[in-house]
């Protein structure tokens, strides 16, 4: 991703969500230039599947690992914050309980569970937020990575993860309020949430946040590190052969994008004001997978394009035409792989990194016999 | 001739039945007690119902069914009648019809006569006629481990003639020998033994709670560990049947993908879809029967499996040529490509059908089930098992025995050979999919009569699927039978230790394990095939 295309889309990012927030805060509700609330909501939403999206892009564009299980990392990382959402709601929850949350209480538990405990301070949920997505990611990746668990296999079990996951946290016993999952928050570190100041508050920190993400990841796929990544990409046995170790290289990449997603669930959780076990459902992170598509794989401001234009649309459609979603997105799938391969940003772009031009049988014939 | 007529006379007084001997003493016992019966005071009449039940008079069966179900009445001369469900009356005494007599009343019980009601009941259907009859008040005692039932149960065991009744008989005198503190300590150890033999949950019950006398007590203790470990066999022997028929499930729900993930490389994720087409031809087929021939419902099935098999074949093969066939070695694309394909299929489904589950029924020779031993089999899983490994061996046998198996093994193995060979291999291609997606709607028929046939049953079974093949290996059509069954067995011995949702996230993280030691499955293939 060249410099100027990042330069370009932070500017973009930021400046809009700057104009949103004085527009929102500045124009009274009845003028034309006013931004209504669910707008704010909504927008922000946006950006927190940006930068889910980046992070998909991360592994996907740049090391060749498709990911269909990245929406785990970005519920766990939602669950983290709405842990301490629920600790802040304190003893104004229904059955006024100042240590237990409201769910815990109903099913008629005495004492908070140990994996609770600490989450009543911002900055341990904080902190949890990274390190929880980032250690499953470092688990999940070193055992993958070193038996060189690759393509669609790698694939097929990241699926099976967040299969796996979500059908835990459905568990009532998990402690992590089962099928309703988490929500009635109250406030934010003293900001109420359903405040107007704190809705845009939380966009610019959002825009902020993803801005950083696309700074920091177009730095590491820019650097030495991000040229063996893509060498990788390219030629896993031969980067191997050349004396590198394409698993570590991986690794680092897979648990930086996991703890980038989890770091979008926890922004997302406070806007969207609710979490639970189908933010896990494969189907959320396959989503995922086709914004980068559609933006452009291996573009990173596509990801972020393809997320919020795939999002916008999903509104209108949901809004408009219910049934037609579906056909749709499926169409867009379907569409986006057979005629735009390089997604919007890669069509529109002359100095490209190569992607593997589609091959006829005919073609895969020839390579077969060749290998 | 006068004094040979004197002997025959002697002779058959002799010989005479002792019922005919006792009828007058029988006709007295009756009289009496109908005659308590209807006196109208409740000890007379406790006392009355037992000696009724006692005389052997065959129309205390009768009688006290009546006082039973409270259609006997009684007339101002404490007369007895019995009243049928449709008002006639008939005498009680004699069983004569009756014309309407005025001033009618029902009997009227307290519970000590309505308990002793039943338990003369219970005993007099051990005399009955029919056997089933005679079964089921055996089982009635042996539940109820009445003592006062015994000497009813000693009569009934001397004259019974049918082998499975008279064992029931003698399990439920041994049970209420075991209840009673005055049986023989010799008595309680046979009855001991009986329940032994009989090895069921209820006789383990009875069992545990002998405590006296000693020798029994021990002997029953013995006896009750016995008891548990045949029970726990035989509910070991039940899990694997129930993992064997999820398994048979999941290899139903991955066969087709087989073909088309593990002999042709293709990640098709709208694989769950073809499988639901082949459910919702079931649906259709059940409709079209139900509004024209009622009396074809039984054939539904046999009707579904090839229609649902052409279906899903001709989706298939419309899906290579139109969508696959661009994607080859591109195994990622695929898959995106697929998963949007499944989300329209699905989409279109729901428009047509509507988002609710839609009623599949099940034949008449598919529902009810099988007791062996201590295992229940159910017909309809055993259809299920039984027609999955059909499908797996008809599977193999046209990949091994006709020519399309001949020419789609040789694209597979060496494309450019075959092709050089005059295969034409684009169609190969599109046959060898339109195979496998024919076998996954033939595995909708089946799983139409276990799941609810909506729009979402192709994706409940998708992640699933691509776990049976890749454990079992790819491209290895007995790798991905062990597979399943292994999955299915492992999935159902789980269950009771783990829960039904931990034992299946333990399979997952199992699976997910044993894929990082074998990334190519418990069977890999080996050889060139591996690389391409």
């Amino acid at each position: 991703m060249s410099p100027r295309l990042t330069t370009t889309t932070l500017i973009l990012l930021l400046g809009a969500a700057a104009a949103m927030a004085v527009l929102h805060l500045a124009t009274p509700p009845g003028s034309a230039l006013h931004v209504p609330t669910y707008a704010v909501s909504l927008t922000g939403k946006y950006l927190c599947y940006a930068i889910l999206a980046v992070s998909v892009d991360l592994v996907w564009g740049f090391a060749g690992i498709l990911t269909l299980g990245h929406a785990a990392f970005f519920a766990l990382g939602g669950y983290a914050m709405g842990m301490y959402l629920m600790r802040e709601i304190g003893a104004r929850g229904v059955y006024g309980n100042p240590i237990l949350p409201d769910f815990m209480v109903f099913l008629n538990w005495k004492t908070l569970p140990w994996y609770w405990h600490g989450f009543d301070m911002f900055w341990f949920a904080a902190i949890m937020v990274l390190v929880v997505p980032g250690v499953l990611a470092l688990l999940f990746g070193y055992f993958a990575f070193r038996s060189r668990v690759t393509g669609v296999y790698l694939s097929i079990i990241t699926q099976a993860l967040t299969y796996a996951l979500m059908l835990a946290f459905f568990r009532n016993d998990m402690g992590f309020g089962g099928n309703n999952g988490m929500t009635d928050f109250k406030d934010l570190l003293g900001f109420p949430l359903a405040a107007d100041a704190t809705r845009v508050g939380l966009l610019l920190a959002t825009a902020v946040m993803l801005a950083l993400c696309l700074l920091f990841s177009s730095a590491m796929v820019r650097s030495r590190f991000g040229k063996v990544l893509i060498a990788v990409r390219e030629a896993e046995s031969r980067t191997r052969f050349l004396g590198y170790r394409p698993e570590s290289y991986k690794l680092v990449v897979w648990v930086v994008s996991a703890v980038m997603a989890g770091i979008g669930g926890a922004l997302y959780v406070p806007q969207v004001g609710i979490i639970n076990p189908s933010e896990f459902a494969p189907a959320n992170s396959i989503e995922a997978v086709i914004w980068v598509a559609v933006g452009g794989r291996g573009t990173l401001a596509g990801a972020v394009l393809g997320a919020v234009l795939v999002n916008f649309g999903k509104t209108v459609f949901t809004s408009w035409l219910p049934s037609l979603w579906l056909f749709a997105l499926g169409g867009l799938f379907i569409l986006t792989t057979l005629f735009l391969p390089r997604g919007i940003v890669g069509t529109f772009r002359r100095r490209d990194p190569v992607l593997p031009a589609p091959v006829t049988p005919a073609a895969s014939a020839a390579r077969e016999v060749a290998s | 001739m006068t004094r040979l007529f004197a002997i025959l006379l002697l002779l058959a007084s002799v010989l005479a039945p002792p019922s005919v001997r006792a009828a007058g003493q029988e006709a007295a016992a009756q009289s009496d007690a109908l005659a308590a019966i209807g006196s109208g005071d409740y000890d007379k009449l406790r006392q009355g119902v037992s000696a009724l039940a006692a005389s052997g008079d065959p129309l205390a069966l009768t009688i006290l069914s009546a006082l039973h179900d409270g259609r006997l009445m009684v007339g101002p001369d404490h007369t007895l009648y019995v009243k049928a469900a449709d008002g006639k009356l008939t005498n009680a005494a004699t069983g004569k019809p009756a014309g309407a007599v005025a001033g009618l009343h029902e009997v009227r019980m307290s519970n000590p006569v309505r308990r002793a009601l039943e338990a003369a009941l219970g005993g007099l259907r051990l005399f009955s006629a029919d056997p089933a009859q005679r079964l089921a008040a055996a089982d009635a005692v042996f539940h109820t481990r009445d003592v006062a039932a015994l000497p009813g149960l000693e009569k009934a065991i001397a004259r019974e003639h049918d082998p499975t009744v008279a064992r029931a008989l003698r399990q439920a005198r041994a049970a209420a020998l075991l209840s009673d503190a005055k049986a023989s300590q010799s008595d309680k150890l046979v009855a001991v033994a009986l329940l032994r033999e009989r090895g069921d949950q209820e006789a383990r019950n009875i069992l545990a709670g002998v405590t006296a006398p000693p020798a029994a007590a021990a002997a029953a203790r013995e006896a009750v560990a016995s008891i548990d470990r045949t029970l726990a066999l035989w509910r070991m022997a039940q899990d694997a049947y129930y993992g064997l028929s999820l398994g048979s499930v999941l290899l139903l729900a991955a066969i087709g993908l087989a073909i088309t993930f593990g002999v042709m490389g293709v990640i098709n994720m709208a694989h769950g879809e073809l499988v639901m087409l082949g459910a919702y031809t079931t649906f259709v087929v059940q409709e079209v029967i139900r509004s024209n021939a009622p009396g074809l419902f039984g054939a539904s099935l046999f009707i579904a499996v090839p229609l649902a098999f052409i279906v899903a074949g001709a989706a298939g093969i419309a899906i290579e040529r139109g969508l696959i066939r661009f994607l080859y070695g591109r195994p990622l694309e695929t898959l995106l490509a697929t998963w949007g394909l499944s989300l329209v299929l699905q989409q279109l489904v729901r428009s047509i059908f509507g988002p609710d589950n839609r009623q599949v029924g099940t034949p008449d020779w598919m529902s009810g089930a099988a007791q062996l031993g201590g295992l229940q089999i159910t017909y309809s899983r055993l259809t299920i098992i039984i027609f999955s490994f059909l499908v797996l061996f008809a599977l193999m046998a046209v990949l091994r025995l006709t020519p399309l198996g001949l020419r789609m093994r040789a694209v597979t193995q060496n494309r450019r050979m075959a092709a050089a060979m005059g295969i034409r291999t684009p169609w190969i291609d599109a046959l060898t999919f339109g195979l496998g997606a024919g076998v996954a709607g033939m595995a909708g028929v089946a799983l139409s009569q276990i799941d609810n046939v909506s729009p979402n049953l192709g994706q409940s079974y998708i992640i699933d699927s691509f776990m049976v093949v890749v454990f079992g290996g790819v491209g290895n059509l007995w790798g991905t039978a062990v597979g399943a069954l292994t999955l299915g067995v492992v999935n159902k011995f789980l269950e009771p230790v783990a829960g039904a949702v931990l034992g299946k996230i333990v399979v997952l993280v199992l699976l997910i394990l044993f894929i990082q030691r074998r990334p190519r499955g418990m069977f890999p293939l080996k050889g060139r095939a591996v690389e391409a």
